[in-house]
């Protein structure tokens, strides 16, 4: 068998497959951070309820009207965006003339109260969502067996961030958004309804938790308290890679989820702490995180 | 129509609990270019940032174009017509040149096309594809007249253009002014630069502690140097 590091290949692959599938959820997830941090100043703690929200909805949708997974990966990220822009609209956005602590209070208590219902009725126990047919099974690529699956959630999470990060840097709408970032006052007096950007910009975050809890809902098990589970990595995420960088947030995700895994091979007992690690690392290095501008 | 474009009446204004605005009127004729002197913090960022709709605490009246602007939202007072480049040029640094160029949505036919611009502005298209504010603090300053121009805005508030800017940039300002003028473009100045404005401007409003105190027209200014010199310590 070949070594590395008197590691097995076999074993070193495989956990990096796993860092990067891990990392694929951290870079969707903390780019919706980003872009809602960078233009509502709101740290939206909500952001793993809205993950979780994407997968129950999968999985009711599953269960009550017979929508199977690619229907579901369509349709719950618009019901969880349209979740957040109502909150935004009716909730959040009274906040702004506030400090922006009350924004982060606001969104934790809207975290409890949606996994506190769901764990009500759904209990705290996770229920599994089989993977669709199309992607079930697997391929064996001789030094490692790939679950098709696995695959799909990696190549789908960089299409997916790529996406929102040419639609940030590349497009009319994403002007308005870098600008309205900037100084949503001026834009707004360019005639540009900026409270409707921000409702749109909360949607769109939220939108993308959604569609992150529906890609993980047949990895993980789709349970009240998954988000809570993966939202402290992500905010370490966030911290690491600079509060509003788009780009930052797509990579940092990728290389935390890598370091992860790799430390679960050369040192098992550190791979739960290894993210916070680096964030502590980070914050005495460079405090405006690896690709923030300094403030 | 009949009747000033822009038309202020009584207008009152807060920063939070303090009065900073007390009881403007000012009009400005259609394709007038009309200059507000005054000492720093007489108002007079004020007063062109609570017209815009920038400033919500406000009393009194503001008709432009025949409408009544006081319950209009900011984002709609673009849409009426009205123009506004701030005194700090705002400029985006996430955005190229090009991109702050095209920000602002056009609002009404009339406005200069881009390539119009290029040629008013040649510098501009040169770095179109730089940071915004990578440019030096002229070109910034043209870049922040050019990009309401493409709007198609009919009234351009203008706050000090030629703040920190040297002679010969303060000279290109001032054309660029008198091409405006000669489009028809209405122009609301705030200037501390009295001499540039005197060159262009074709009417003053003198303006202390949060009114105007003075209005005349620039033939006028010749017998009105002692008053300005007074107030404005030039």
């Amino acid at each position: 068998m070949t070594m590395i590091f008197g590691i097995p290949l076999q074993a070193l692959l495989g956990q990096l497959l796993v860092g990067l599938i891990n990392g694929s959820f951290y870079a969707m997830l903390s780019l919706g951070l980003a872009v809602i941090f960078g233009l509502l100043r709101v740290i939206n703690f909500a952001h793993g309820a809205q993950y979780m929200l994407g997968a129950f909805v999968a999985l009711l949708m599953l269960k009550f009207a017979g929508i199977g997974y690619w229907g579901a990966l369509v349709l719950a990220p618009l019901v969880v965006g349209a979740m957040g822009a109502f909150v935004e609209r009716t909730m959040l956005s009274r906040l702004y003339k506030l400090d922006h602590l009350y924004g982060l209070l606001f969104t934790f208590g809207l975290a409890l109260t949606i996994e506190g219902t769901f764990r009500y009725f759904f209990g705290a126990s996770g229920q599994p969502y089989s993977t669709p047919a199309a992607l079930s099974g697997g391929v064996n690529l001789g030094f490692m067996f790939l679950p098709i699956y696995r695959g799909w959630v990696v190549v789908a999470s960089m299409v997916i961030c790529l996406g929102v990060w040419f639609l940030i840097e590349k497009t009319k709408l994403g002007a308005y958004l870098r600008a309205a970032t900037e100084n949503p006052v001026l834009v707004q007096s360019f005639g540009i309804n900026v409270p409707l950007l921000l409702t749109l910009t909360y949607g769109l975050g939220a939108g993308l938790a959604g569609l992150a809890g529906v890609l993980a809902a047949p990895i993980y098990q789709v349970s009240p308290l998954m988000g809570s589970n993966i939202i402290i990595i992500v905010f370490a995420v966030v911290v690491v890679g600079g509060m509003g960088s788009i780009l930052g947030a797509i990579i940092t995700g990728y290389m935390l989820g890598i370091a992860e895994g790799l430390t679960k091979v050369f040192y098992p007992e550190a791979s739960n702490i290894v993210i916070f690690v680096i964030m502590a690392i980070v914050l005495i290095l460079r405090p405006a995180g690896l690709f923030g501008k300094d403030a | 129509m009949s009747g000033p474009l822009l038309d202020v009446a009584g207008l009152h204004a807060w920063y939070g609990e303090s009065h900073v605005l007390h009881g403007v009127d000012l009009h400005v004729n259609e394709g007038e270019m009309i200059c507000i002197l005054g000492r720093n913090g007489m108002g007079k960022t004020t007063t062109l940032r609570t017209i815009m709709g920038i400033l919500r605490k406000r009393q009194g009246s503001i008709t432009f174009a025949g409408k009544d602007m006081m319950g209009v939202p900011l984002h709609r007072s673009a849409r009426a017509g009205l123009g506004f480049v701030p005194e700090e040029r705002g400029i985006f640094a996430t955005l190229t040149v090009e991109e702050n160029l095209t920000l602002p949505p056009v609002v009404a036919p009339g406005g200069m096309t881009v390539a119009e611009i290029y040629e008013l502005f040649p510098n501009l298209s040169e770095r179109r594809r730089s940071p915004g504010t990578k440019l030096s603090g002229g070109e910034q300053q043209m870049l922040a007249m050019a990009r309401i121009l493409r709007t198609g805005a009919r009234c351009l508030l203008l706050d000090e253009p030629t703040e920190g800017l040297a002679p010969v940039i303060i000279q290109a300002i001032g054309e660029v002014l008198r091409k405006l003028k000669a489009r028809g473009m209405t122009v609301v100045l705030v200037e501390q630069n009295f001499r540039f404005a005197s060159k262009v401007a074709d009417r003053f409003y003198l303006m202390d502690h949060g009114r105007m105190t003075a209005e005349f027209p620039v033939a006028d200014l010749p017998a009105r140097m002692d008053l300005l010199n007074r107030e404005l310590g030039v």
